[in-house]
């Protein structure tokens, strides 16, 4: 048991090495992620799609950093692969929402369907379209230097999607207390009835488009994934990054601030769970165990405020 | 329950039971003695008592939050109390569940029916029996148990088609069907119009003439005097009264319910004739043509219709003027158009036809506060600017809303601790004027009030109420307001109109003020009682 604890903490923060390449580099997925399912979950749509919408943003960044790769220099590459990683998220998560919108589709489904779909997407394009040259492995050929993000400390993993990551927060923290956006957000996912006859607030609107900025997170994320450590496209890029991101927001009571910490610890849990496993034998998925307890623990906790508010305010309006 | 045969069958029945039933007539049927229920840290009765003779009609009264619902909860099995003793019929009993009660014939009427809409009336009083359930059988014996009852109800009709007060009748068919002798009956008139109510409680009555015991649960205290041999009354979870109507002046009542010496003016309660409502005339209320061009109305609707989501139409052609000044009281059951035709005014809905003309800003305060007017968990501030969501742009400047907001506490008389505080920490009637104030900051021209005095205790419902007569504001703002309550509405309003099945008509104020019966009449279409009928089956 210490054993393994021991082998947990080294694997995440016993180096420079397991911090800044092992720790920090599986935050930066969380990141992204865990705040575009903080930023719904806020206005009351639970976008349990972030791992679908991952996928999509990573298959869109090989697909550009592939087919204009060479020809375009990293200081033009690099945002174009962000905004299409982020655009093809949104618009993944676009479907959900319209069928919400359109049909009444409950998101927690569509969402979650959508992931299967990215998941088999992944597939055909790593044996199809964006599969490498030999046409031997079911993965994409590397992408170009020129599309690979920058590390941001010299002989270390961790890259720009961290920053992003970040600096993203920060400006969710922003909007959400500081502005009339923010506001209506946190008013539409509180109580979607008081927001439309109190507020005379769009909720419709309002509910789109924070569904669309929380896809175009997990999109970036993807990009950022792509571009910063995997380099190419295979189907196990994400071990289940997009579901950990919903304990990220959970635990960190879907705060921006917060989902730094949370993220971080989240990263730390992955980091160390590879090398308890090759160190003390422990398998991996022992982790999974704990995200999952923490995820139940957390809604059991928050019953009065946050998530389970959020949950019972969108009953509400399903009436 | 007017068909004209059934009242004299009951009659008849009546008499046979009061031979019966005569000697054990000032025998216990249900007696509560020192009830104590906690939820949490709240103490919703503490050690209540009442003692509930057979053959009786007993009124149990009291204020919003008094424990009337969670004492006669207590006696339906529906909550085990902390403390204290039930008595049926004499023998103590411990219920581990409504079952239990029912099993003891004690049936109850909640206040929110316990129907499932989409099956028939058999179908509904059939579940929670045991075992079988043979629906040729369970309809021929619901149609002999209702007609003995003089309730009439169709036992084949979906709960769905049925008017609110055919639901009632279903749910005490329902009691009644599972032998019930002792009826508990939570706020039975608060969904019904004026004339179903009389008519229920003549119901009550010759049911407890007939031998059978009803508990009246209300807020009503005319209801009381009208029909109850004795009256209970509740404050804070405790019985502060008991005792037999005769020996009881409405003052006395009051003075329990209220806990004050003086009886405050609130509508429902008490009512000297000179409180009496009385429309008042308004500058500018009946204006003629060339009057109304001279000051434009403030709100308008010219042929306005409205199909809901369903494809109900809710409204038909409605043509109204509202001006400055003037307190539009807006009577009509529920279902019949209040509660659309206010949100057009007020610009939530948009009408399926016509032209609704209105200013930019019309204040609003709808009925269900906590769920449609203020986010509990959010605090004063930020639901003082819910009411800017939709507009504002940019920045919020917190310091400067945090100091707007101080003031409104200040100016609507809020009781709270500071600006910063969390809305759900307010009690109703400050939470009521807060909204009101906001409204009333939000469009300075016109306000639309819908029941604003649902959840409040009686002082709280008067404040508020005498807050709209009194509005300031030069010029006056237009108002409309609605309210279930027909005194509530004749005490505010300077002109009624009447919604009846979609179509909204002008009452013109009686000649006597205390003559109700022409709102009354407009309220139930063309000439009122007997009429309800008609209107069952939809």
């Amino acid at each position: 048991m210490t054993e393994a604890l021991l082998a947990l903490w080294d694997g995440a923060f016993g180096s420079s090495y397991a911090i800044w390449s092992a720790t920090l580099v599986r935050s930066a997925p969380l990141l992204l992620l865990g705040l575009g399912v903080a930023l719904a979950f806020r206005a009351g749509v639970l976008n349990i799609g972030a791992e679908g919408q991952f996928l999509m943003g990573a298959i869109s960044a090989t697909a550009i950093a592939q087919s204009v790769g060479g020809a375009v220099p990293s200081i033009v590459l690099i945002p174009v692969m962000a905004l299409v990683g982020a655009l093809a998220g949104a618009s993944w998560a676009g479907i959900a929402a319209w069928l919400r919108q359109r049909f009444g589709v409950l998101e927690v489904i569509s969402t979650i369907m959508l992931n299967f779909i990215a998941l088999a997407s992944i597939s055909w394009m790593v044996r199809g379209p964006l599969q490498e040259p030999t046409r031997i492995y079911p993965q994409s050929a590397e992408i170009p230097a020129s599309a690979q993000w920058p590390f941001l400390i010299p002989g270390q993993r961790l890259h720009l999607g961290f920053l992003l990551g970040l600096l993203l927060c920060a400006i969710a923290w922003v909007v959400l207390t500081r502005t009339a956006i923010g506001f209506r957000i946190r008013a539409v996912g509180a109580s979607p009835s008081a927001a439309t006859s109190a507020g005379e607030i769009d909720v419709a609107r309002t509910v789109m488009r924070v569904f669309l900025v929380s896809g175009g997170c997990a999109g970036l994320a993807g990009a950022a994934e792509v571009g910063g450590v995997t380099w190419a496209l295979y189907e196990g890029i994400s071990p289940g990054y997009g579901y950990t991101a919903i304990a990220v927001a959970l635990l960190a009571r879907l705060h921006p601030g917060w989902i730094v910490v949370s993220a971080i610890f989240f990263g730390a849990l992955e980091a160390g769970a590879s090398a308890m496993q090759r160190d003390a034998g422990i398998p991996s998925v022992v982790v999974q165990v704990i995200v999952a307890v923490i995820i139940l623990g957390v809604l059991a906790g928050s019953q009065r405020h946050g998530v389970g508010g959020t949950a019972s305010a969108r009953a509400g309006s399903r009436r | 329950m007017t068909q004209s045969q059934a009242p004299t069958e009951v009659v008849t029945d009546a008499r046979e039971h009061e031979s019966r039933e005569h000697a054990s007539r000032d025998q216990e049927a249900l007696a509560l003695e020192g009830i104590t229920v906690r939820f949490g840290s709240v103490t919703a009765l503490d050690g209540a008592h009442c003692t509930i003779r057979r053959g009786t009609v007993h009124a149990i009264l009291g204020e919003n939050g008094a424990g009337k619902t969670t004492l006669m909860r207590a006696a339906f099995g529906w909550l085990a109390p902390e403390g204290g003793e039930i008595r049926v019929n004499g023998a103590p009993v411990t219920f581990r569940s409504s079952a239990e009660a029912i099993a003891q014939g004690i049936g109850m009427v909640h206040q929110h029916f316990m129907l499932i809409p989409a099956m028939t009336v058999t179908e509904n009083i059939a579940l929670g029996g045991d075992g079988g359930f043979d629906a040729a059988t369970m309809t021929t014996r619901i149609a002999e148990v209702a007609m003995r009852a003089g309730l009439p109800v169709d036992p084949t009709a979906r709960v769905r088609e049925l008017s609110v007060s055919a639901q009632q009748r279903v749910e005490i068919v329902k009691a009644l069907v599972r032998e019930a002798r002792i009826l508990i009956l939570d706020e039975p008139t608060a969904v019904l119009t004026p004339d179903q109510a009389t008519e229920l409680l003549r119901w009550v009555r010759t049911f407890a003439d007939a031998g059978g015991t009803v508990v009246l649960i209300t807020h009503k205290l005319r209801e009381a005097f009208a029909v109850a041999d004795e009256i209970t009354v509740l404050r804070q979870g405790r019985t502060v009264l008991s005792a037999a109507r005769e020996a009881l002046t409405e003052a006395h009542v009051i003075e329990a319910l209220t806990g004050t010496g003086g009886a405050p003016d609130v509508a429902g309660a008490s009512r000297a004739p000179s409180v009496i409502p009385t429309v008042r005339p308004a500058e500018g209320g009946r204006a003629g043509p060339e009057d109304a061009a001279a000051t434009p109305p403030v709100l308008r609707l010219d042929g306005v219709s409205y199909v809901d989501a369903r494809g109900v139409t809710r409204l038909r052609a409605v043509d109204l003027a509202v001006y400055r000044g003037e307190i539009l009281g807006v009577i009509g059951v529920e279902g019949s158009g209040p509660r659309e035709l206010l949100r057009l005014l007020a610009g939530r809905l948009t009408p399926t036809s016509g032209r609704v003309t209105r200013p930019d800003a019309v204040g609003f305060v709808p009925e269900d506060r906590l769920h449609d007017a203020v986010i509990p968990a959010f605090s004063l501030t930020e639901n003082l600017v819910l009411a800017e969501g939709g507009q504002a742009r940019g920045w919020m400047d917190w310091s400067r809303w945090r100091g707007i907001a101080r003031d409104l506490l200040a100016s609507a008389d809020v009781r709270a601790a500071g600006p910063d505080v969390p809305m759900a920490t307010l009690s109703g009637g400050n939470q009521q004027r807060f909204v009101v104030g906001r409204e009333r900051r939000r469009a300075t021209s016109a306000l639309v009030v819908e029941n604003p005095t649902r959840g409040l205790d009686l002082n709280a419902s008067a404040r508020i109420l005498a807050d709209l007569r009194t509005l300031g504001g030069n010029p006056r703002p237009a108002v409309v307001f609605h309210s279930t309550d027909l005194d509530e509405v004749l005490s505010v309003a300077t002109r009624v109109v009447a919604c009846f099945d979609g179509r909204v008509v002008e009452v013109p104020p009686p000649l006597d003020p205390n003559d109700r019966s022409p709102y009354t009449r407009a309220m139930t279409g063309s000439d009122g009682v007997g009429d309800v009928m008609s209107t069952e089956r939809r």
